[in-house]
């Protein structure tokens, strides 16, 4: 499969590829041992759960796991407003996702540093993939990388909330529902929120638009952060585009499933529930500079100029970054 | 001279436990409960009159009686006792409402109205916020029930407010209210043996305690205490929510998940033939689940309630006996299991 048409940038030449890569190496090592001493961290708050760091023997990850069992039957365990079930989360979810994020997709982390360590934060993504996998991987990535452990509340579009077991699922995973409401709610508590500004029309564009980034709403995320006086950190999602290639819209179907696109891709829905396997791309994620957003005046959220100013500024960050991450792509699959 | 209260709706063990709460109150000097049926509890010292809120007469209680503040908690989901209709329960309601509000509207001592209502003002549904203010615009009103009774009742209490700018107008959203006497819907709900639920949902609920629910209400109908305000629109519930499978957990009774097609078809079957009196809107709450913010009712209000949504529900589940589950014998059956396995499996930490 070919690439993407892509513009190569003057002040990252493919030159400068190869003597990068040791560089990248080097810093991912240091990051390598952090997340070990905060899941060992999570077993002292959560009072021991199934998944045990690897030098536990194998009878305390059964008591490990006993313990977990009991305060799941018993109901003895937390959610928050939003339905959020950290020990859910944490124990489960995440471990049925890991194995798909680190040796399917192979996701490679960059930048992870630019979430801030406490305090709220906004991360805005790229959206692609037909299906929402891209926000998943984002989860995994934020919550196995970052230095400091931090949950990411993704903003979910409201599709999600009414198909049956998704809604249930979305909820305890710690999603909401991307509305000003909720997304201020959860940035004032001091959350990570994450959220894809494209939307539908980013997740369901046809395979030949792949990497093009599409409007960013109506900009209304830009006022939330600005509201909060949290900083937006851009993120830019390579590999998702290839996973289900989109070449074909059943309108009519979509129309009456209700659902804002039918995907037709050369598996789907040809091949039946195998359709459903996505493509085995290479995946990157890249945190960009956090733009500050606590400078500005508590007017200036409703100062629609600035709005779209500071819109475009994150979208050609996310755009330029894509591009940057392409030509430093080999291939689609490695 | 103590303060003159009248209370509506104190055939209710909540109305009665109210009327005897606030006769403790110093200011109260006396204490008028209204009911169209006697009340089967004592009202303590309270005087009881028969009248049927519904009818004028109402007017002639007030206007004989020097009320200065009136407590409308005869609004309810369903009828007292199991006796009367639907209908009758929303006329009362809403008819009870209006004649009530123009009988204040009539009587210049009037100083203060406090009227219980409902957080189901909300609505439920997936597209709404996930945590409501007292300021968010339902995405969807409620269709019917007591949810839009509860919509239709604060409509006139916002009518009433306009008409008599000198009445303090207190209106408290209650969550679910839920306590060893409590009679709602919901109660009654989750004494059922096993909870039929809907499908791929797990809907987040949020309960208040009856004791609280009494202490909210008589901080609303007093003088509002230095740096808070307690006119206006507030939401009460306890801290923190529950899903429902874990209310279910917690109280031991299994769930027993439906397709909603099912779940809204038998619910109508049911209603029909009266065997319950389950709304839709409520199986939309069961559904969607509602959470509400707080802020207003602390920070305003200076409210702070005793029990979180958890400890108001453990004191409902207490009340209400083991299931056929209870999570004392599951606990034991994984310890035992623990025991078993060759490990000390302890707590080790």
């Amino acid at each position: 499969m070919a690439d993407a048409k892509v513009i190569p940038f003057g002040e990252e030449p493919r030159s400068r590829r190869k003597t990068k890569r040791p560089g990248r190496g080097g810093r991912r090592t240091p990051l390598a041992p952090v997340p070990e001493p905060r899941r060992q961290d999570g077993r002292d708050q959560a009072a021991g759960g199934p998944q045990g760091a690897p030098g536990e023997s194998l009878e305390q990850r059964i008591a490990g796991g006993l313990r977990f069992l009991r305060r799941r039957l018993t109901g003895e365990y937390e959610v928050d407003d939003f339905g959020y079930d950290e020990e859910l989360t944490d124990q489960v979810l995440m471990s049925v996702l890991r194995p798909l994020y680190e040796k399917y997709f192979r996701v490679e982390v960059k930048g992870i540093e630019n979430i801030p360590a406490d305090g709220g934060a906004l991360i805005v993504a790229n959206h692609s993939g037909t299906l929402p996998l891209d926000g998943l991987m984002l989860q995994v990535a934020v919550h196995d990388h970052h230095p400091a452990g931090r949950h990411l509340r993704l903003l979910a579009a409201d599709l999600v909330f009414v198909l049956p077991v998704i809604n249930e699922l979305a909820r305890k995973a710690g999603h909401t529902l991307a509305c000003a409401e909720d997304a201020q709610r959860l940035l004032e508590r001091g959350e990570v929120v994450g959220v894809m500004p494209e939307g539908f029309k980013g997740i369901g564009k046809p395979f030949a638009d792949r990497y093009k980034l599409q409007r960013f709403g109506r900009g209304g995320f830009v006022s939330t952060a600005l509201r909060a006086g949290v900083p937006i950190v851009p993120c830019s999602i390579v590999g998702a585009e290839e996973i289900y290639p989109k070449i074909g819209d059943a309108k009519t179907l979509a129309r009456v499933l209700g659902f804002p696109y039918f995907p037709l891709t050369p598996t789907f829905p040809w091949l039946g529930p195998l359709g459903l396997v996505p493509l085995p791309t290479k995946w990157t994620i890249q945190f960009g500079e956090p733009i500050p957003t606590d400078g500005y005046p508590a007017e200036a959220a409703d100062d629609p100029m600035l709005m779209f100013n500071l819109t475009d500024q994150v979208r050609e960050t996310i755009q330029h970054t894509l591009y940057k991450l392409l030509v430093q792509r080999r291939s689609v699959f490695f | 001279m103590g303060k003159v209260v009248l209370v509506t709706g104190v055939a209710r063990q909540l109305g009665g436990r109210f009327v005897r709460r606030i006769q403790r109150d110093p200011d109260v000097g006396r204490v008028i409960g209204v009911d169209a049926v006697e009340p089967e509890h004592s009202l303590g010292g309270a005087e009881f009159l028969k009248a049927d809120i519904r009818h004028p007469a109402i007017a002639r209680v007030l206007a004989g009686t020097n009320v200065d503040t009136v407590v409308h908690m005869d609004i309810n989901g369903t009828p007292l006792g199991g006796r009367g209709s639907r209908a009758t329960v929303k006329e009362t309601n809403v008819i009870g409402t209006m004649q009530l509000l123009g009988a204040c509207q009539k009587a210049p001592n009037v100083k203060r109205l406090v009227v219980k209502s409902s957080t189901s003002v909300y609505g439920s549904a997936p597209r709404d916020p996930a945590v409501f203010t007292e300021t968010t615009p339902p995405k969807s009103l409620p269709s019917g029930g007591f949810a839009k009774d509860a919509v239709e009742v604060e409509g006139y209490v916002r009518g009433f407010a306009r008409r008599r700018p000198d009445v303090a107008v207190c209106v408290l959203r209650f969550a679910n209210i839920l306590g060893a006497c409590a009679d709602s819907p919901l109660a009654e709900y989750f004494s059922l043996p096993v909870l039929p639920t809907v499908l791929g949902y797990d809907p987040r609920l949020q309960f208040v305690h009856e004791d609280d629910a009494i202490e909210a209400l008589c901080l609303a109908s007093g003088k509002p205490r230095r740096g808070t305000l307690n006119s206006g629109t507030f939401n009460i519930a306890g801290d923190g929510a529950l899903l429902l499978s874990q209310c279910s957990r917690r109280l031991g009774r299994p769930t027993l998940p439906l397709f909603l097609p099912t779940v809204t078809w038998a619910g109508t079957a049911l209603r029909s033939v009266g065997v319950t009196d389950f709304s839709p809107e409520q199986i939309r709450m069961l559904t969607h689940g509602r959470v509400v913010q707080t802020t207003q009712m602390r920070e305003t209000l200076g409210f702070h309630p005793k029990y979180t949504t958890a400890e108001s529900f453990a004191e409902f589940a207490r009340s209400r006996g083991p299931g056929l589950l209870p999570p004392e014998v599951l606990a034991r059956t994984v310890d035992r299991l623990a025991a078993v396995l060759p490990a000390r499996s302890g707590p080790t930490q």
